[in-house]
């Protein structure tokens, strides 16, 4: 059965005559997180999990038509029936399940198996067709658990305050700057870039509760900020506000660190490896768990981990989409420029 | 391990040299006494055979995790290194092995002449029992190196500042000859096994490249003119029979060079003396590529000296019979080095660096452009009254290199770098037009900054061909401007000709691919040169 189509425009159901987090401006969108790669400007109508709808709304505009539903909470589109089950990628981010005349697909957007302290812990959906991201798929990433991710950060602020330096950690402002605020709450005070902090601004607003932490100004007070802890987005790696807080140690937090090389390429003074996306190990077992007789494979390493799922027995293929770290890395930037000015 | 292992962690984090010396002393300070020697040891390739072979490692790593070969070598190429590799594929450690880096090392000695399945549970026991970053350590310490940017120059800097001893001192006593087993660190760093009285070297002296007229020089006869050789600069130390040879960088490289050693123990004179180290075969100057597979060897083979042997050009005389004769005049100095050199029979690799004649400055145009076809880069200028400085000064000694040749070149395939640049494509090959093909000439993989690299890597993902494997196949639209020193024909190469030194000078976003230089145009450089 055809449930999806893969289109210019995005993945789309024929049947319920709406896409899934399509690149293009489409009448329906149903959108499974607020990365800017997956949730863009320009559709009619906007459908996603309850706590994306004040991400969206702060990103996408305030005045788009959207509407939102808690997970494993279905609506019924034109006879598909399309609900939401958590991810455990970031604030609100979902797998998007489609069922149709008892025929079930999953596309399951950004993931992560391991649960954090702040996303809803991701859910293994059965289903006939699952599709699967592949950022890490490749069996040298695995994570370590939140908890040991904790002691790692929070050990590093110490040696810093030892120091006389100032822990600054760089993340993206949705997703991994609330991920780095829960492991490191309690370390010490929390400063956040004016990109992350209007972002949890909104997310607050609409009920969620976030750790505490202060705006960076940009006519910050030097001494208030000496030992302590800032958050700010990658893109300001190198620019004038890093360089004008007070001796400054700067981490980069990404699954990419865990490759000694992606370390030193940066001039940093470390590189943690924090994901939002799932390792090789969550990859597999998510695979496995959603039973499913087709699996596609989007944005990553699709041709190696596609390659290793037939060899392993399970019907895979390549899909070519517009997701990626890339596009949402410029895009995310453009929203921190916004922002900045 | 663990301190070890915290040491190794700041040095590769950090591209600050001070950073790097500050760790070390800090290790240094606090490191139990073996351990200190085995990291000194372990730095300057005074360590132990390998007792396992890399392959096994491999072979095991892929049967306890049960991964096909190709996706190893997916892993392989993504990381770029194969210690690293192993340490990231195996599982998750189901125990705490707590040893010290000496530790480690006195078990590995005896690991050698085992049984290959005694080697096997012994590995795989350690991988068992150590976390990823101590695992990778351990795979290190098996063989291959750490790529993190420590030079002995930097070690011997951190046990200058951690002792206040002279870092060239330090350089010599880590050098010589010491046993692990027979030495306290203490004793090592005095230097208690060394004489450094006989090794001692003179600080170079350098040259600016010329940046004014040849006229503006003043008289001709008051210079002196030499070829400029490209191979790496060297000074010989010989006093009281023994000798040493140290390079620009202030290393002590006598161990790589034993030909030089054998002919100057000829020489009944004491003396230290400056000139060139230079790959040279029938009297004829090789090129530097030909050099390099000489340096940083830890043995150098029979065979190797043969395919590869090294003269030496002298060009200055610091010391003769324990009296410093650097305050002389140049003209004073070479006259006393000629009469060194006629002391006895030299062999034709040694020799002093001939002067060029001429009374005109104009004569010279023409000499500095044919310096390609010996295998010089160009001319060096030493005023005739010049003492030999400490260092870099302006105004006595120019060096006048020739100008790089470049073409316009499209790229066909990327590889990724290995170490820091692991992660980007880096590595390039180019072509040119030949009819309506293409023709590879050339590999390069310097001259551009991270930025650039970064975004071409980018390219690289979106435009390959290919999609496993550590090389793509990519769409021939980037054009770029390399240069390169020389350039002749060649029957091992595809294209007919083989450069010299190809490095990129720019990534030419201005110019299509249809507007690269074609192989014949490439060919009349042959002739221009």
């Amino acid at each position: 059965m055809q449930l999806i189509k893969f289109t210019k425009k995005g993945i789309y159901c024929p049947q319920g005559e709406f896409y899934l987090d399509p690149w293009f401006p489409v009448d329906y969108a149903v959108i499974s997180h607020g990365h800017a790669d997956h949730a863009r400007w320009g559709m009619k109508h906007y459908l996603c999990q309850h706590d994306s709808k004040a991400i969206l709304q702060h990103r996408i505009g305030a005045d788009i038509k959207i509407e939102s539903l808690g997970y494993n909470d279905p609506i019924n589109i034109n006879g598909v029936n399309v609900s939401f089950y958590p991810a455990g990628h970031v604030i609100g981010s979902a797998q998007i399940r489609l069922e149709h005349k008892g025929f079930v697909v999953v596309f399951s957007g950004d993931y992560k198996t391991q649960p954090d302290f702040i996303s809803t812990p991701f859910e293994s959906v059965k289903c006939n067709t699952f599709i699967t991201e592949s950022t890490f798929g490749l069996p040298i990433y695995h994570w370590k658990s939140e908890k040991e991710l904790q002691n790692e950060l929070q050990q590093w602020v110490i040696n810093n305050q030892a120091n006389n330096r100032t822990s600054v950690f760089l993340g993206y402002s949705l997703g991994k700057a609330q991920r780095l605020m829960s492991l490191l709450e309690g370390a010490d005070h929390i400063y956040v870039h004016r990109a992350i902090h209007n972002l949890n601004e909104a997310i607050s607003n609409s009920g969620i509760q976030l750790p505490e932490t202060t705006l960076l100004t940009n006519d910050f007070d030097k001494k208030a900020l000496q030992n302590k802890i800032i958050i700010m987005p990658p893109g300001l790696l190198g620019s004038r506000l890093l360089k004008r807080v007070p001796n400054a140690a700067t981490a980069i937090c990404s699954g990419w660190m865990q490759i000694r090389g992606n370390k030193r390429w940066q001039a940093v003074d470390a590189g943690f490896t924090v994901s939002d996306h799932a390792d090789w190990n969550g990859l597999i077992s998510a695979v496995k768990d959603s039973e499913a007789e087709q699996v596609y494979v989007t944005h990553g390493s699709q041709a190696i981990f596609a390659k290793y799922l037939n060899e392993i027995g399970i019907k895979a293929d390549e899909l070519k989409t517009e997701y990626g770290e890339e596009v949402m890395a410029k895009a995310e930037q453009e929203y921190e420029k916004v922002v900045a000015q | 391990m663990k301190q070890f292992s915290e040491l190794i962690s700041t040095i590769e984090i950090t591209n600050k040299t001070n950073a790097k010396i500050d760790a070390l002393v800090d290790y240094f300070k606090t490191a139990p006494e073996k351990d200190k020697l085995w990291l000194i040891a372990l730095f300057t390739g005074k360590r132990p055979p390998r007792p396992v072979k890399t392959t096994l490692m491999k072979q095991w790593c892929m049967e306890i995790t049960q991964l096909p070969e190709w996706l190893f070598l997916e892993s392989y190429s993504t990381v770029g290194d194969l210690g690293e590799t192993l340490a990231l594929l195996s599982p998750k450690p189901s125990c705490q092995i707590d040893r010290s880096l000496s530790e480690w090392m006195a078990e590995l000695k005896t690991l050698k002449p085992k049984e290959e399945d005694e080697k096997k549970a012994y590995v795989l026991n350690a991988w068992s029992g150590l976390h990823q970053q101590e695992r990778l350590i351990f795979n290190k310490l098996i063989g291959g190196s750490f790529r993190i940017g420590v030079s002995k120059k930097t070690l011997v800097n951190a046990l200058a500042k951690l002792t206040g001893i002279h870092a060239n001192q330090l350089m010599h006593s880590i050098i010589g000859n010491w046993d692990i087993d027979s030495i306290s660190f203490e004793d090592l760093i005095n230097g208690s096994h060394i004489n450094y009285d006989n090794s001692k070297p003179y600080p170079f002296s350098l040259a600016y490249a010329l940046e004014k007229e040849l006229l503006e020089l003043g008289e001709p006869k008051d210079w002196m003119v030499e070829q400029k050789w490209d191979g790496i600069r060297g000074q010989i130390v010989k006093r009281n029979s023994e000798i040493y040879i140290w390079s620009r960088g202030e290393e002590l490289v006598t161990q790589q060079f034993p030909e030089l050693v054998e002919v100057m123990s000829n020489f009944k004179d004491d003396f230290v003396i400056d000139g060139e180290i230079l790959a040279m075969k029938d009297n004829t100057i090789l090129l530097f590529n030909d050099l390099q597979k000489r340096l940083n060897r830890k043995n150098v083979t029979k065979k190797l000296l043969q395919e590869v042997p090294v003269g030496f050009y002298a060009y200055d005389l610091l010391e003769f019979n324990n009296e410093d004769v650097r305050e002389k005049t140049m003209k004073e100095r070479r006259l006393i080095l000629e009469q060194l050199f006629g002391s006895i029979m030299l062999p034709e690799y040694l020799k002093l660096s001939f002067i060029i004649d001429f009374e005109k400055w104009e004569e010279l145009y023409n000499v500095r452009a044919n310096s390609r076809m010996l295998n010089s880069e160009g001319l060096m200028l030493k005023q005739k009254a010049s003492p030999y400085h400490t260092g870099r000064k302006k105004g006595d000694w120019w060096k006048w290199k020739v100008d790089p040749l470049t073409i316009d070149v499209v790229m066909i395939y990327a590889q990724k770098g290995s170490g820091r640049r692991s992660s980007k494509y880096t590595d390039y090959t180019f072509a040119v037009k030949k009819d309506d093909k293409l023709v590879t000439v050339a590999k390069a993989y310097s001259g551009l900054t991270d930025k650039e690299i970064t975004e071409i890597s980018k390219w690289v993902n979106k435009n390959a061909i290919e999609k496993f494997g550590p090389v793509r196949t990519v769409k021939p639209e980037l054009v770029f401007e390399i240069a390169f020193e020389g350039i002749a024909l060649s029957n091992r190469h595809k294209s007919g000709v083989a450069l010299r030194f190809p490095r990129i000078v720019r990534w030419r976003k201005d110019k299509p691919a249809s507007e690269i230089d074609t192989i014949e145009t490439v060919k009349q450089l042959i002739t221009a040169t």
